[in-house]
C-alpha cells in the first residue's frame, strides 16, 4: 500500500512511496531541495544504506548532518564542510588574539590603577608579546585540515 | 595505461584502467584505503561527476576534502563532519563572550580612570545617571554572555532542513 503523499526521495526518483519507505521520515516532501543536494552528492541508495546502519533514535540526526554536509557541498563544490571547518579555525585563532590582546590591555590599565612602574612596564611588554606571537590554533578534532582563503562569504553567513 | 598497474580506483571496481582515467592522478594503487572510503561514502559514479565538473587545478583539493569527509563519516556515522563543526561553532560562542566580558571589563576601568577636570565638571545628578546607566548595562551583556542561546544544537540553525 504506497503512501499518498509521496516522500521528497520517491518524488525525486519517480517511484511509489510505500509506507515503510526508509528515506520517508527524513525527507518530507514539502523540502524537495533538502533530497535533491543529498542525493546529489551521495546517492539515494548510499543515504538509505548508511541511515539503516545507524540506530533508528538516530537517524534523524545522521540525516540532518548527511543533508547539510550534501548543502556545503553544492555550494562549495571543491572543499565542501572542510572549507566551514577551515573558516571556523580562522576566527578561532583570530577571536584567541583579540582575547590575550584584550586581557594584556585589562592587565595594564590594573597596573596603572596600583600606580606601580614596573607592573606597568611588564604590562606594556605583555602587550607587545601579543602582537609579536602569533596565537597557536586550537587543535582540529581531526587532522590535516585545508587552509582556503577564497571561502564564499555567503556559505558562512546563511548558517553562522 | 599501457604496461603501468591500474589505479586504485579501477583496481577496486575491477575494470581497465585507462589511460584518460579521472581517478587515477588521485588514487595511485599504493594506497587503496583512501578509493575505498569515498566509494564507501560517496560511491564512485558521484565522486567521478564531481571531479568532471572541476576545473584540472582544483581536482586535487576536492579529492583530498572527499577524503576527509569520508574518514569523519566513517568515524562518526551519525553527524560525521558537523560533529567537528559544531565543536568548533561551540569554541567561537565561547571565545565571543570571553572577548564581550573582557571588553566590558576595560570600558568599566577606563571610566574609572575618567580624568578629574572631566569629573569636576560633571553635577552631582549627571553624575549618578552616567553610573546607573552603566549599572544597567552590565547585567543586560551579562544575561547574553551566560545564555545558551548561541550554543544550540548548530542543526536547528539551518532552517533549509528542517
Amino acid at each position: 500500500m504506497s503512501n499518498p503523499t509521496r516522500c521528497a526521495a520517491c518524488r525525486y526518483l519517480r517511484r511509489r512511496c510505500c509506507e515503510d519507505c526508509a528515506l520517508a521520515p527524513y525527507f518530507p516532501s514539502a523540502n524537495p531541495h533538502r533530497f535533491a543536494c543529498v542525493h546529489r552528492i551521495f546517492g539515494a541508495s548510499n543515504v538509505a544504506r548508511m541511515l539503516q546502519q545507524i540506530p533508528v533514535e538516530q537517524r534523524r540526526q545522521a540525516a540532518d548532518a548527511i543533508a547539510m554536509e550534501a548543502y556545503w557541498r553544492v555550494q562549495d563544490p571543491v572543499y565542501g564542510s572542510v572549507g566551514v571547518i577551515s573558516m571556523l579555525q580562522r576566527e578561532i585563532s583570530v577571536a584567541q588574539c583579540e582575547l590575550a590582546e584584550t586581557q594584556a590591555q585589562i592587565t595594564m590599565y590594573a597596573s596603572q590603577a596600583q600606580s606601580q612602574p614596573n607592573q606597568i612596564a611588564a604590562a606594556q611588554c605583555l602587550v607587545e608579546d601579543v602582537h609579536l606571537v602569533p596565537s597557536q590554533p586550537s587543535q582540529p578534532p581531526f587532522p590535516g585540515l585545508y587552509q582556503r582563503d577564497d571561502i564564499p562569504q555567503e556559505t558562512l553567513q546563511r548558517h553562522f | 595505461m599501457g604496461g603501468n598497474s591500474p589505479c586504485a580506483s579501477c583496481k577496486l571496481l575491477r575494470r581497465r584502467c585507462t589511460k584518460d582515467c579521472i581517478f587515477a592522478p588521485y588514487f595511485p594503487s599504493d594506497d587503496p584505503h583512501k578509493f575505498a572510503i569515498v566509494h564507501k561514502i560517496f560511491g564512485a559514479s558521484n565522486v567521478s561527476k564531481m571531479l568532471q565538473e572541476l576545473p584540472v587545478h582544483q581536482r586535487a583539493d576536492a579529492v583530498g576534502s572527499l577524503v576527509y569527509e569520508a574518514t569523519a563519516r566513517m568515524r562518526d556515522p551519525v553527524y560525521g563532519c558537523v560533529g567537528a563543526i559544531s565543536y568548533l561553532q561551540n569554541q567561537v560562542s565561547q571565545l565571543q563572550m570571553q572577548l564581550a566580558v573582557a571588553q566590558t571589563e576595560i570600558l568599566c576601568i577606563q571610566m574609572q580612570q575618567e580624568p578629574p577636570l572631566a569629573e569636576q565638571k560633571m553635577e552631582a545628578d549627571d553624575k549618578s545617571f552616567v553610573i546607573n546607566n552603566n549599572l544597567t548595562a552590565m547585567p543586560q551583556l551579562l544575561n547574553y554572555a551566560s545564555s545558551s542561546n548561541v550554543a544550540q544544537d548548530p542543526l536547528k540553525r539551518e532552517f533549509l532542513w528542517t
